[in-house]
């Protein structure tokens, strides 16, 4: 679902969580697991074949398809978080428990679930705004 | 969410901080997937290796240790996955210090919570199963692929801090696979050939996974065990742990064999009205291929999931009388490792240049350190699951069969 004024767009997610936030989207139809796909130290994706292999998430909106792997997640947002090493947010089509147990104790905006494909309806590098009472994500 | 009167206690904080703050998170949680309300829960196994934990995950687990006032021990029987080293072999890892000072430190904060330390991954072989039916919140991915799928339990996967809030409340919000409807197939599989060996069996289970793609598919599969009976324990361990792994996959039905499944209907009303997929032995073989990027052996690994006693049986076979030019290490429960040394299998691996490691996996236990601490780069294992993740920590992994890592640790290339 998508609205809003002439420049503005705006995409309704039907799971939201945690505080308003506006940055630089980093996006790729590839999948996210904390464990799996990052360089957590040095705060860039890592797995060789992840699509943002090399790209620092540091203070993006990290716009990816699915959650995937492990539990780990489910205590990792916390620690980067705790390093500051650690996305603004993270916005996903498809979520599971982990990323959103993470994302709980992390305090890490999470919005999921659109009726869009939301890796092909944002750029990367656009500016987002995340705002989770409103589930909404609004390209700027 | 709907909360009845204990639950409405437990959040006004008259049981104490710790039971509120659990379920302040597990409100959170559960009004993000929209859970109506909260189902009790018997079990709870908790993954919470230090690697994944850190410092800020040690410093909140001993806060809610050190609370005074209120009840903080967990209220029902509540178990841990595989801890981040085995201190017994610490120094041949090369574990610092201080990661072993984190690892006590969560320890100890553990028991003063009233955690059982099991620290395995394969609780359903050695522990105790889950029942069918019985509603359980289990961390590690392999684990709740075996309880959902093989033993008919009802998890979701359940983070390490969600784990304990279920042990400290017991009960977890009432969403995903605690629903019966959420339990029907999604797709239909149907495979042409039943794998042979555990590798096999895992790389499977990656094909599977990949194809389903998402925590909320179900595949049902038929096709599995028409010829050769039943898969065991073991192989449905691999097979699980690496759908869980490559597709994020918590439940998935074989017809005729898995609990629910008894016939395909049973899962699958309108099997025509779903997706349909055909999975070959070209398949598998072809996900184990993409691996082999190399014929050079560092080390050789045996993990992910824990090995059972049968498996390090045939692991001990394969080492008699041979003497390794590279390192193999094959890591176990504590609860199979007594076992494991009263048989004399730890020896006949020890004998050959092994090691036999207990209460750890490879993966949660600092991997990418241990790389570079040992120069290890080339990783040959008969674990998909394992496969699929240390890419991510550097290494360069290739899938084997049991044979052909042994073999491979004794000449230092896979076949």
């Amino acid at each position: 679902m998508s609205g809003g004024h002439t420049k503005a767009k705006t995409f309704i997610a039907r799971h939201a969580m945690g505080k308003a936030v506006r940055g630089e989207a980093l996006v790729a139809k590839d999948g996210f697991s904390a464990r799996y796909d990052l360089d957590r130290i040095n705060g860039v994706f890592s797995r060789p074949a992840h699509k943002l292999v090399g790209q620092s998430y540091v203070n993006k909106v990290l716009i990816l398809d699915a959650a995937k792997g492990g539990v780990a997640t489910a205590w990792m947002l916390l620690e980067m978080q705790s390093r500051g090493v650690v996305p603004l947010a993270i916005v996903l089509n498809s979520v599971n428990p982990i990323i959103a147990q993470g994302a709980a104790l992390g305090d890490v905006p999470l919005l999921a679930g659109f009726d869009v494909d939301i890796t092909q309806a944002i750029a990367h590098g656009a500016t987002v705004e995340i705002d989770p009472v409103r589930r909404a994500l609004t390209v700027l | 969410m709907k909360l009845n009167e204990e639950e409405q206690d437990i959040l006004a904080g008259h049981q104490g901080p710790v039971p509120q703050t659990a379920l302040r998170h597990q409100i959170k949680v559960g009004e993000f997937f929209g859970a109506a309300d909260f189902v009790p829960v018997t079990q709870a196994h908790i993954m919470a290796d230090t690697e994944s934990l850190g410092e800020a995950g040690v410093q909140w687990l001993e806060g809610l240790a050190a609370e005074k006032t209120g009840r903080r021990r967990v209220r029902i029987p509540t178990i841990t996955d595989p801890r981040g080293t085995d201190f017994a072999k610490a120094a041949f890892l090369r574990h610092t210090k201080a990661m072993l000072t984190l690892e006590e430190r969560a320890i100890t904060a553990f028991v003063k919570l009233g955690v059982l330390m099991t620290n395995t991954c394969i609780n359903y072989q050695t522990v105790q199963p889950a029942t069918r039916n019985e509603h359980v919140a289990y961390g590690d991915t392999g684990v709740v692929i075996y309880s959902n799928s093989v033993c008919g339990a009802r998890s979701n996967f359940e983070g390490g801090p969600s784990a304990l809030s279920a042990g400290i409340t017991g009960r977890t919000p009432r969403y995903g696979f605690h629903l019966p409807q959420k339990r029907l197939a999604t797709l239909h599989v149907h495979v042409d050939d039943t794998p042979e060996t555990l590798n096999e069996w895992g790389a499977l289970g990656g094909v599977i996974g990949r194809i389903a793609g998402n925590y909320w598919a179900v595949p049902v599969i038929e096709g599995i065990g028409e010829r050769g009976g039943a898969p065991g324990s073991d192989a449905l361990k691999h097979f699980g742990a690496a759908m869980a792994s490559f597709g994020s996959i918590a439940l998935y039905h074989l017809v005729g064999l898995t609990p629910e499944a008894s016939r395909l209907a049973d899962v699958a009303p309108d099997v025509k009205a779903l997706p349909s997929h055909r999975v070959t032995r070209a398949d598998f073989e072809s996900l184990q291929l993409s691996y082999h990027t190399t014929d050079e052996v560092d080390v050789v690994v045996f993990s992910a999931p824990q090995l059972s006693l049968h498996e390090l049986r045939d692991v001990a076979a394969l080492c008699e009388g041979r003497q390794f030019k590279k390192p193999l290490i094959a890591i176990t429960s504590p609860q199979v490792k007594p076992d494991c040394d009263r048989m004399g299998f730890t020896q006949t691996i020890e004998a050959a240049g092994g090691q036999v490691l207990s209460g750890m996996c490879f993966y949660q236990s600092y991997a990418r350190e241990m790389a570079d601490a040992h120069g290890w780069k080339r990783l040959a294992t008969n674990s998909a699951k394992l496969v699929n993740i240390l890419g991510g920590y550097g290494y360069q992994p290739m899938l084997g069969s049991m044979e052909a890592c042994v073999e491979a640790a004794a000449t230092g290339r896979l076949a």
